[in-house]
């Protein structure tokens, strides 16, 4: 017995409702078994997981909080990937977006706040922008393959940060700590609620996806992306240049994790650190595709990965359930996630069994 | 003689990366993009770890490390060859997997030690000078790693196999019309990665540092995935892509211990910049280049009837 | 969007008012790494487990581990004040400002952070005086070493790891003036195979006495293959380098938290700035092994001195690298000169980031 699959001739509209809800169903059940092998009540599991962070408005405010990088920096990353450009040095320019951002916040601490948190968020996106054309410059003039140059980039940004941190920008008030000073109010990006950490980058993370939704299909940018993506060659043969997009794409995903690392380092941590991001460069990729490289599906799945993160945190913190516990069930739910995906697109058959029912063995 | 230590130590710090990098070469030549080398590593390291420590044979670990290696590959092979899922995320995924898994498997290991796996000298040549115990004193994992590069090279570019394993990777549509099995070498291809990546990890945790800890593979897998690019997927450029990390990695060490007063995230970056400044000279060599890309990378394919 | 705020905050209202007298104390435990690394955070774990071993069923404990030092570090603390926790320890410099935002927010719960200097009414601080222990094994690194030259492999240049290695050196001076150093930053707490390499090209440069400020055991299994001398780090790591293994530096958390916790009980917990040094436990050197007796009973005179108070690793005159003097003869530099460590003592031959 082996499973085949049949492309189908169109999306499966039924499916495009239909597969989220058997991931569900498989996660629910996947998370039912592994919350009883790690002797944890199934169904208090589930809830501790999967709904106790929206109990509260405070916690339901830190699932967007959580998401909204992810959101911005898988925008950017879908319009590369769409193009087929690696970028997966995200996590970098997030980190340069923060360092650029980040010098205008300490420079200017004491201007008014409508000209230094502009100019900070302008110039975490050059900052993210200038990083990623580093890459972008190296495919289109000398061909070297983005995997490998974003990736490496990323290291070095991770060590440009941790120098600065810990050299010249250390806080001279901070008893030689590897840390900024704190960002000044006007250097902070507005909190929205008094009871929680809501603040601007998410409203920025949601107007994204709106211009994103709306802009990318209609616009003749957008058109150029796929078709540099899907058929190179027509691409070139139809006169709209292959490097001007692949530079196009690249400096865009570069200028939104810039925008990113600026708002989550101005908006949650209000300093810089030798640490600033858990991960979200990498994580954004996963995100990107959970979201099939589509603005709306991206904002879903962005706020699929948060909802993992905390509720794994709460596990932890409430049922004692070990992190790498929380990491495997974290692993099968993207498993489950990306293989119902396959629906949309695919008839699944089982070949071999179905061959012997037909034959009326099986009866 | 200071020259030889230096270079034992950079035969040690290169091998996990020339390792898993030879294994995810093989892969993305047919056609496969597979992100989740450092999950199978670090499953290969537990999983070598606890099985020698329980049998007290470093040969049962190896061979552990790389069945579980192969085991998660065959995770990652199912999802992607028989649901056709998305192979970024689906790698992805597996490193998440594989980091939670190793942890669950691991946690009563932590704080074992054993000691790293025999040297095979080479009588006599071991002996030589400078070079002896460089060449001829290396634990067996060094020179199996060799062996793989070999092996590989002639493979891809003397069997008929290797030929039908590099059509997969440039053209599936056509490879499937002249009857080769896409779906069938893909998926032996990417057990091969797994293995690999299985191998790696038992070298980290049976002979680099024989001991088990969390997370300790630190990143190998996704510099291993780094150097498939440098290498333009070419096998003996994998060896030299694995040194040149290794070396400069180890040679910063040394400058820091001199006292060259370079702040150390300098040095540290070395390695990173050094490959970048590598690529970009060697991809000038366009032809070669485009030659050895796999142009199906990462697209999946499913027959059409 | 007000109403279920309104319900929500009367839900935590309610369940807050629930708890009685008779509840056991909650204490949380906010960690930077994975609690299977065998250092910083398996410390604190152990620390964590021996305050549950303490008390029993009058309290309950939990944890977050590898909390990443950015935004989620502030969620995690504050998701354990508001379920409830009577005490939440956070142990890594990075939490912080974290920490002190959310105490600003509960200011009925205690906070503990280690390593920090950022205090109010209800958060506290707490650390170990490492230095002193490193002074001791500096002594011990000179008396052993046959080449004169000293390897030591460091994570970052925080001043917890800066003073460590100036009490460390002069240590190693007060027994051979002229005992030279080598240093390698491996940029990170915890990765083994790079500790191991640092081990290795400190060995291939003549260091025969290593010691390190990185988390993992891996220079320990190095120096025991290499037949050099080296010291543990966190925890006793004996079973690395059983025959090599002079001593270790090992942080113990327990009695600290035992007694914070008590304290909760007791409604005696008052905020303050604990540096727990060899006295106070916090500090343990683990038993002096594979060395002469002579050395060991140095070690251990230099040990009890210390711990009696009788002497102070940083006691003038000591000099900076530029060969300047920082204090001079029978003065004692202050914590606060301590804690914020941003410079070299006169004969180690490296360089800070400024």
């Amino acid at each position: 017995m082996r499973l085949e699959l049949e492309r189908r001739p169109e999306q499966s509209r039924l499916m495009l409702f239909l597969s989220p809800v058997m991931a569900i169903a498989i996660t629910v059940l996947v998370g039912a078994l592994v919350f009883a092998v790690a002797g944890i009540n199934p169904l208090r599991g589930l809830y501790v997981y999967f709904l106790s962070p929206f109990e509260r408005m405070w916690s339901i405010q830190e699932l967007m909080v959580k998401a909204a990088p992810l959101i911005i920096i898988a925008l950017g990353l879908a319009l590369c990937f769409q193009a087929s450009v690696w970028n997966i040095g995200a996590e970098g320019q997030y980190t340069l977006g923060a360092i650029f951002g980040g010098y205008i916040a300490l420079t200017f601490a004491d201007g008014p706040a409508y000209v230094v948190l502009p100019a900070m968020m302008l110039a975490g996106m050059v900052g993210g922008l200038l990083w990623a054309g580093i890459p972008a410059v190296l495919k289109t003039v000398f061909r070297a393959n983005e995997i490998l140059t974003s990736l490496m980039l990323t290291y070095v940004a991770l060590l440009v940060l941790d120098y600065l941190v810990r050299g010249p920008w250390r806080d001279p008030m901070g008893f030689a700590f590897p840390e900024t000073a704190i960002f000044t109010a006007a250097a902070t990006l507005p909190e929205l609620t008094a009871d929680g950490r809501l603040h601007l980058g998410v409203v920025f993370a949601l107007a994204l996806v709106v211009v994103f939704a709306l802009a990318l299909p209609t616009t003749l940018r957008g058109f150029e992306i796929r078709v540099a993506g899907n058929a190179p060659k027509a691409a070139r043969f139809a006169g709209f240049g292959l490097s001007a997009t692949i530079l196009f794409v690249f400096l865009a995903s570069g200028a939104l994790a810039g925008l990113a690392g600026i708002a989550e380092v101005s908006g949650t941590v209000h300093q810089l650190l030798p640490t600033i991001s858990p991960g979200y460069g990498f994580t954004a990729i996963i995100v990107a595709f959970l979201g099939r490289l589509n603005p709306v599906g991206i904002l879903v799945a962005g706020l699929v990965l948060s909802l993992s993160y905390i509720g794994g945190e709460l596990a932890q913190m409430r049922l004692g359930l070990p992190l790498d516990v929380a990491m495997v069930f974290q692993g099968i739910l993207l498993f489950s996630l990306l293989a119902c995906d396959t629906l949309i697109y695919y008839r699944v058959r089982l070949v071999g069994r179905q061959r012997v029912a037909e034959r009326g063995d099986v009866a | 003689m200071w020259l030889e230590p230096i270079l034992m130590t950079i035969i040690v710090a290169s091998t996990p990366l020339m390792l898993a990098a030879i294994g995810e070469l093989v892969v993305e030549r047919s056609g496969v993009l597979n992100l989740g080398i450092e999950g199978m590593m670090i499953m290969g390291a537990v999983c070598a770890f606890a099985v020698a420590m329980t049998t007290d044979n470093g040969f049962f670990g190896v061979v552990a490390g790389m069945l579980a290696g192969m085991a998660m590959a065959a995770i990652f092979g199912s999802l992607v060859l028989g649901l056709a899922t998305n192979q970024v995320a689906t790698g992805l995924a597996l490193t998440l997997f594989g980091l939670g898994l190793s942890g669950v498997i691991g946690e009563s290991y932590v704080g074992e030690s054993r000691s790293g796996l025999p040297r095979l000298d080479i009588p006599g040549l071991s002996d030589l000078p400078v070079i002896g115990r460089v060449l001829f004193g290396q634990d067996a994992l060094v020179y199996l790693s060799f062996a793989i590069v070999a092996g590989v090279a002639f493979f891809l570019y003397r069997t008929r196999a290797g030929l039908a394993l590099r059509a997969c990777g440039d053209n599936h549509d056509s490879a499937h019309s002249i009857g080769y099995p896409v779906l069938r070498i893909r998926f032996l291809a990417v057990l091969f990665g797994g293995a690999c990546a299985g191998l790696a990890g038992a070298f980290m945790s049976l002979s680099y540092t024989p001991l088990w800890i969390k997370e300790m593979t630190a990143g190998r897998g996704w510099i291993a995935l780094a150097l498939v690019v440098f290498a333009s997927w070419m096998p003996w450029r994998v060896a030299l892509g694995a040194y040149l990390f290794g070396a400069i990695t180890i040679l910063q060490f040394h400058g820091q211990a001199w006292g060259l007063g370079i702040p150390a995230q300098v040095m540290t970056a070395l390695p990173y910049l050094a490959t970048i400044v590598v690529l970009v000279i060697i991809s000038s060599e366009r032809a070669r280049a485009r030659a050895n890309t796999p142009l199906c990378l990462g697209k999946p394919f499913v027959a059409e009837r | 969007m007000k109403k279920v705020f309104v319900a929500a905050a009367a839900a935590f209202a309610l369940s807050a008012a629930a708890a009685s007298a008779d509840d056991p104390i909650r204490a949380g435990f906010v960690y930077v790494g994975p609690i299977g690394d065998h250092g910083w955070t398996y410390q604190h774990n152990a620390g964590r487990l021996a305050v549950e071993e303490a008390f029993g069923d009058k309290v309950e404990t939990s944890y977050v581990e590898d909390v990443s030092e950015g935004p989620d570090a502030e969620r995690v603390i504050r998701q354990m004040a508001e379920d409830g926790h009577d005490i939440v320890f956070t142990t890594s410099f990075g939490f912080m400002n974290p920490t002190a935002r959310v105490a600003e927010r509960f200011p009925d719960v205690k906070f503990e952070h280690a390593t920090g200097y950022r205090r109010a009414d209800n958060l506290a601080t707490y650390d170990a005086r490492f230095y002193e222990g490193r002074y001791i094994i500096g002594q011990i690194a000179a008396q052993m070493s046959e080449s004169g030259i000293l390897g030591y492999v460091a994570s970052y240049p925080i001043p917890e790891v800066v003073s460590g290695i100036n009490s460390y050196m002069l240590g190693a001076q007060s027994i051979d003036p002229d005992i030279e150093i080598r240093i390698i930053w491996v940029n990170s707490w915890y990765d083994p195979g790079r500790e191991a390499d640092a081990a290795t090209a400190l060995i291939d440069q003549g260091a025969d006495v290593l010691s390190q400020h990185t988390d993992s055991p891996a220079a320990l299994q190095v120096a025991q293959e290499r037949g050099v001398y080296a010291f543990g780090q966190a925890s006793d790591m004996i079973r690395f380098a059983p025959d090599r293994q002079l001593t270790a530096i090992v942080d113990d958390w327990s009695d600290y938290y035992i007694e914070r916790v008590q304290a909760v009980m007791d409604g005696t917990w008052e905020s303050g700035v604990v540096w727990g040094g060899l006295d106070s436990g916090m500090v343990v050197m683990a038993p002096y092994t594979n060395m002469p007796d002579e050395v060991a009973e140095m070690a251990a005179e230099t040990e009890e001195s210390i711990r009696s108070g009788e002497f102070h690793p940083f006691t003038g005159p000591i000099y900076n690298q530029a060969g300047e003097e920082v204090i001079g003869e029978g003065e004692v530099l202050s914590d606060e000169q301590i804690h914020s460590m941003d410079w070299y003592v006169q004969g180690i031959e490296d360089t800070l980031p400024n």
